[in-house]
């Protein structure tokens, strides 16, 4: 771990102005992701900014019906929480899903988000990694490839993100609220706000320098039948070969975003018309360019099985 | 005292203390946080400065150039060493492996050099101004690529021999009725060890000490010693607790050499732990293998020959992985053949990992077994009890000396409802899983060694014990203080267990499961010495005496034990030596596994359902202890048949994977309710406590059982471990 300086804030303004004044600087929260980075020296932030002060830790019915999720809520409070449970229950399954009781409780949602790729290269800095080190090649391609992606892959990265909640919110559609250091907000739909990696897998989100989250919003609450399988290969604790997050209505039709298999949660909204004829010609469509490996090749069939499984459960609900 | 003559009636036979489920003596630290790991030592010297290893950056070739002014001059630097400037070293007995690289790097994370430092912190941030140039040179990393040309290995002190052949084996196997010829794979294994490899060093001028974590105390003295070349009588090393070993720390590795090195450099004491991404690479493993079996037999089942052809690598010298042990005395058949080839690969080095050879060679019989079962239409338990055999079926001269194999099956198979399974796979569902029934021999070798133990008697009748054993989780204190509290006759809590201090007398340590019997029987004989001096003070002289209750009675004469020790402590040292029975009986243990599973028919997940395991293994010393160690082994079982696996990055040289979230284990998810039955055994020729260890017998065969259970429930069969849903999911039923 390097040495690095470090600050509290106690406006988002300020934290974002900061973030962009202040070079080599990154927010930190939960530090569930980040500080283990640090400690390997896959992040060598110069200067951190502790988000901990700002008051983003409520969750809000929004005008439309919909709910405000503030950054800094923990992924147990998120998960917890009744009208999440109620109305969006794919995510509170992906929360659950997703780490350990203990990284939960200090996890956030912003930072969930944000969370970076588990590719096994990425995380030995004596290998070469475009992410890591652009331009130094892809040692995983070649390589121990079986977690990684299948699908919006590029020849520089095949990394895979990790998140489950990230899947859930796909599923949901998501925005993300952020604030700049000028003080303006933006609204990015999470179908936007992650980047495939083409030939800068270094860059991975819609965010600009200085660029603070401080909430996610969901739309007013779809009904329907609210599923998260996630598939690995031991019973917890693991991050998913295959994930699926699904949203089924009692017709047939649904909504389905799939974790495990790409840069970001993959949905392809069109191929869901193909959900009322089932679990293969949807996947096919969904996975119609898919690129794997010869180690990850089975996430392909393994994506079809598990929309099946996912959708065998919403009948018998 | 000399044990050379099968056990007759002794002072154990009364299983006052021994052969009770005590509690673990030391379970009330361990549970709240009191005992003292390596690395938690911290009133021991009052200002230790800190180690960080920094691990070769390439798998093989030469450091070409090493700087260290920059990390020099870091804040709060004391030293930093390499090959450069750490002197001559020597090597050890046991493992093969250099500790420190230079100028030649032998394996990905050798340590390549190390940073002391006031802090932690400031050792970790200084390790990374190390600036090392590597001239990388060509490694062999392909374990399957050498398949044809792998010499086969010599015989080493480990392992037995490397070819074995009895009667015809080619010729028998060619004219058997039914006949299985297949190639089974396991892969390279991590112990994964809660506690990572930890020691705290002090010099005292050319006296060594340290804190550490090491399972064989006078081994690691040993190799301690000779790697750095002084004399073991100047080196103590204290193990009291051990946070999980699993024969990942028999004696010195890098941790203990460099803690060494790093504290005679900074003339201080200094603490040093493996930073978990480094251990995979740079510490000890299991190594992968690659097994062919064929047997052939008769229409009815009798096997006539059994072949077991092995290989594995590992860096030059290093030993075989010895898989072909079992397949050596678990079935009859007059045909034998056993092979072991030794690849030479430049990876971390292979050595003992829970049951080595065996629980790796099971995995692959196991389920050769299972598929001969299938191929002659025979119950698998069947097919195995046909195949008993009560001798040595390579020295049928020889007998076993305790063979209880048929009970442990027929026992297991009754209380696990095994006639309910479908023979045919495929067939049970429940729901939307498939399920299955599986189950596999177990067979481990009984070793047994020269032990000692030193007793000390007080006034208030306390019996304190001290040896070099230690205890990695295993119940070690709580069995040495139930045998020297049966000895002599006091409740346990008057006995004081001392272990892991290498001035204590020597014992074989943790490994081998030999700990359990031979830690047991040295504090027998010392006891033994203990009561005769206890006597002649007492006046005694009847061969009648009586140690019970805290007294010592003979007639109407009866006397507290204290009494004995009212002018001063009685201390007395002895040992347990062995004669020719291990010659003259094969001493091994025995079980049977059985597994339930459930295959998601969707996704191919597996999910253990429930486990049995029957085991003999001689006088069972603690059943509380025993079957957590049974259930543990159950449990490395588990990982080992869906999920241990360290991934060779054949290019690059390495084993990718190389942290906790990578190299997966069970998790608390992943075991279901597991049950251990014990057959009730005397195994007279080991010792008077007439004990068997049993914590690795608790792992072979597992992982075969489970396998085997998911082949019935799948009708898909995997002969490469870990048996991974995408290695069988094309092969499920179409679901769309």
């Amino acid at each position: 771990m390097r040495s690095f300086t470090f600050e509290r804030v106690t406006s988002a303004q300020e934290a974002a102005a900061k973030a962009q004044a202040t070079p080599g600087a990154k927010f930190i929260a939960g530090g569930t992701n980040l500080l283990d980075l640090m400690k390997l020296e896959i992040e060598t932030p110069q200067h951190l900014i502790d988000v901990n002060g700002l008051k983003f830790d409520k969750i809000e019915k929004t005008e439309d019906g919909g709910l405000r999720i503030g950054a800094l809520v923990r992924n147990t409070a998120l998960a917890a929480d009744m009208r999440v449970r109620r109305d969006y229950g794919v995510l509170s399954r992906a929360l659950l899903a997703g780490a350990s009781g203990q990284l939960r409780n200090k996890a956030t949602t912003a930072g969930n988000l944000l969370q970076r790729t588990r590719c096994p290269y990425f995380y030995d800095t004596n290998q070469p990694c475009n992410k890591r080190n652009p331009g130094s090649g892809c040692a995983a391609i070649a390589g121990y490839s079986r977690q990684l992606g299948v699908i919006g892959v590029s020849e520089a990265c095949i990394a895979t993100n990790p998140s489950d909640m990230a899947v859930a919110m796909r599923a949901l559609d998501a925005e993300v609220e952020i604030i700049d250091a000028s003080g303006r907000t933006r609204k990015i739909p999470i179908a936007d706000f992650y980047r495939l990696p083409g030939d800068t897998p270094d860059v991975e989100t819609a965010l600009s320098s200085g660029e603070l989250i401080t909430a996610v919003t969901l739309p007013p609450p779809l009904g329907g039948t609210h599923l998260y399988k996630k598939v690995r290969d031991r019973a917890s604790y693991a991050f998913a070969l295959v994930s699926v997050a699904a949203v089924m209505q009692r017709d047939g039709t649904g909504r389905v975003a799939v974790g495990g298999v790409a840069p970001k949660p993959w949905r392809i909204e069109k191929a869901e018309a193909e959900l009322r004829v089932g679990a293969k010609p949807f996947s096919a469509r969904l996975l119609a360019d898919a690129k794997p490996t010869k180690e990850n090749a089975f996430k392909v069939p393994l994506v079809e099985r598990t929309v099946a499984a996912v959708m065998h459960e919403a009948r018998q609900k | 005292m000399k044990f050379d003559t099968p056990a007759t009636p002794n002072p154990i036979d009364r299983l006052r203390v021994v052969g009770k489920p005590h509690d673990r003596v030391e379970g009330r630290l361990k549970t709240t946080g009191a005992a003292t790991y390596a690395y938690e030592h911290h009133s021991v010297p009052s200002d230790p400065a800190y180690g960080y290893v920094v691990g070769a950056a390439i798998p093989k070739g030469r450091i070409k150039s090493i700087d260290i002014a920059r990390a020099k001059a870091a804040q709060g630097v004391i030293a930093v060493i390499s090959h450069e400037n750490a002197g001559p070293l020597a090597k050890g007995e046991f493992y093969t492996q250099r500790f420190l690289a230079g100028p030649e790097v032998d394996h990905y994370h050798q340590v390549a050099a190390l940073v002391v430092a006031e802090t932690f912190e400031q050792a970790r941030s200084a390790a990374s101004l190390v600036r090392i140039d590597y001239l990388k040179s060509d490694g062999s990393f392909d374990l399957e690529a050498q398949k044809r040309t792998a010499p086969v290995a010599k015989q080493g002190p480990y392992g037995g021999p490397t070819e074995t052949a009895v009667g015809d084996f080619a010729g028998a196997f060619a004219a058997s009725a039914v006949k299985l010829d297949e190639t089974y794979t396991t892969p390279d294994q991590a112990h994964a060890m809660m506690e990572p490899h930890a020691t705290m060093a002090i010099w005292e001028g050319d006296k060594l000490t340290c804190w550490t974590s090491i399972q064989q105390m006078n081994w690691g003295t040993r190799d301690l010693a000779k790697t750095l070349g002084i004399p073991k009588e100047n080196v103590r090393l204290i193990s009291p607790y051990i946070g999980g070993g699993f024969g990942g720390k028999g004696t010195a590795q890098s941790d203990l050499v460099m803690a060494a090195l790093g504290a005679r450099a900074a003339r201080r004491p200094v603490k040093l732990a493996l930073q978990r991404p480094l251990m995979f690479n740079n510490l000890i493993h299991r190594p992968a293998t690659i097994q062919r079996i064929q047997i052939g037999a008769n229409l009815d089942g009798k096997i006539i020959a059994i072949g077991h052809e092995s290989l594995s690598g590992n860096l030059r010298g290093g030993r075989t992985e010895p898989t072909t042990l079992s397949t050596r005395a678990l079935y009859a058949g007059a045909n034998r053949m056993t092979r072991v080839r030794l690849a030479v690969l430049d990876l971390a080095e292979g050595n003992a990992m829970r049951a080595p050879g065996e629980a790796p060679g099971m995995m692959a019989l196991e389920i050769a077994m299972d598929e001969m079962a299938e191929k002659l239409e025979m119950d698998p338990v069947r097919l195995r009890i046909l195949n008993d055999t009560q001798v040595d079926p390579e020295k049928p001269e020889r007998p076993f000396s305790s063979r209880r194999f048929v009970e442990c099956l027929e026992t297991g198979a009754g209380q696990f409802g095994w006639s309910n399974r479908n023979a045919t796979p495929g067939k049970v569902r429940d729901g939307r899983w498939f399920v299955g029934m599986g189950m596999a021999a177990a067979i481990r070798g009984a070793p047994i060694s020269k032990s000692g133990a030193r007793v000390r008697l007080d006034s208030g009748g306390v019996v304190t014990v001290e040896t070099d054993m230690t205890d990695i989780g295993t119940g070690s204190y709580t069995i040495v203080a139930q045998t020297a509290a049966e000895m002599m006759g006091v409740s346990i809590d008057k006995v004081v267990a001392k272990l892991g201090d290498s001035t204590f007398p020597e014992t074989p340590g943790s490994g081998g499961q030999q700990g359990a019997p031979s830690v047991t029987a040295g504090v027998y004989a010392a006891c033994a010495k203990l009561r005769e001096a206890v006597a002649q003070k007492l006046g005694f002289n009847s061969v009648d005496l009586v140690f019970a209750d805290g007294e010592v009675r003979s007639g109407n004469r009866a006397v507290p034990l204290g009494a004995a020790a009212q002018s001063g402590d009685i201390i007395v040292e002895d040992f347990m030596e062995y004669g020719d029975l291990a010659k003259r009986f094969a001493q091994q243990t025995f079980g049977a596994h059985f597994a339930e599973v459930a295959v998601d028919s969707f996704t191919g997940e597996i999910r253990v359902r429930r486990m049995l395991a029957v085991c003999a293994a001689g006088r069972i010393l603690n059943p509380k202890t025993a079957r957590s160690q049974v259930i543990g082994g159950m449990t490395m079982g588990i990982g080992a048949a869906l999920m241990e696996e360290m991934v060779v990055d054949t290019r690059f040289g390495f084993f990718v994977n190389h942290d906790l979230a990578g190299y997966e284990v069970p998790v608390h998810a992943d075991v279901p309710h597991l049950d251990v039955i014990f057959i009730d055994e005397l195994d007279p020729t080991m010792s008077p406590l007439q004990a068997k260890g049993l914590g690795e017998l608790g792992l072979t065969g597992v992982a075969a059982a489970v396998a085997n259970a998911i082949y019935n429930a799948t009708g898909v069969r995997v002969r490469e471990y870990p048996v991974t849903l995408d290695k069988f999911l094309a092969a499920l039923p179409d679901v769309t």
